[in-house]
């Protein structure tokens, strides 16, 4: 059942289920929004910086000034 | 320099991408790029910023070339998440990246920049090319969206049925 298609043009709130009494969208949700996008984020953030990276920016780095290295 | 914007750099790519080999790919694309046309960049601006929007012009081409190839996108971009790395074992962070995945592109790299990353929202607008007031629309749909699709999964009294997770993961393609 995808009729998206139709749908596409525009994002329409029909389309959305009936609502609870609670907004989605209080203070607590979006702290814990914030923490586990950033929790996310940093956990590939602090793997450093992978080996071939260094590598390939030593490469870079030899090749265009022969002479400092 | 260029070296300390690597993690940050990759950060970004597995959220674009959702595959850590594919967001490997496209830092080192992004820096060979910044590294040859170095000469652009204008000092006294960020450069980190700089970075980002290479890496997300690179992503951009790429994601457009793919699409004519794979009509599902959405598809193919969660079909990739088991590959992430599982630092957390977290049930929670699990689902809270399950629902990220589900999230429009546009929606989810400004949330990304903006609540990850810390990026203002005048430099995530113009890493993304557009208007701060359409990266604060984005923003906020995609928090919504978010709160909408953990809440639902919270409850199991009104879980979603197959058609409305399908509804939410495609009914903003704007």
């Amino acid at each position: 059942m995808t009729d998206g298609k139709q749908e596409s043009k525009r994002p329409a709130n029909r389309a959305r289920r009936p609502q609870s009494k609670k907004p989605a969208l209080t203070p607590e949700i979006q702290k814990q929004i914030g923490r586990q996008l950033r929790n996310l984020y940093t956990g590939v953030v602090q793997e450093g910086v992978p080996d071939r990276f260094t590598e390939l920016l030593r490469r870079l780095d030899a090749q265009d000034t022969p002479k400092d290295s | 320099m260029i070296l300390a914007a690597v993690p940050r750099l990759r950060a970004f790519a597995i959220s674009l991408t959702g595959s850590v080999d594919r967001a490997d790919d496209l830092v080192q694309e992004t820096l060979l790029r910044a590294w040859t046309h170095f000469d652009s960049f204008q000092t006294g601006t960020n450069f980190n910023a700089w970075l980002f929007t290479i890496l997300r012009n690179l992503f951009r081409s790429d994601y457009r070339k793919r699409k004519r190839e794979v009509e599902d996108s959405d598809g193919m971009y969660s079909q990739f998440l088991p590959s992430l790395p599982e630092q957390f074992g977290n049930i929670e962070l699990a689902e809270f990246r399950t629902a990220l995945a589900k999230l429009p592109p546009d929606q989810r790299e400004a949330l990304v920049l903006v609540g990850a990353d810390g990026l203002s929202y005048e430099e995530t607008a113009q890493i993304c090319g557009c208007a701060v007031g359409t990266i604060k629309s984005r923003v906020n749909r995609a928090r919504t969206r978010l709160a909408k699709m953990l809440l639902i999964d919270g409850a199991e009294d009104f879980g979603p049925d197959a058609e409305t997770a399908a509804v939410l993961s495609r009914d903003a393609v704007d």
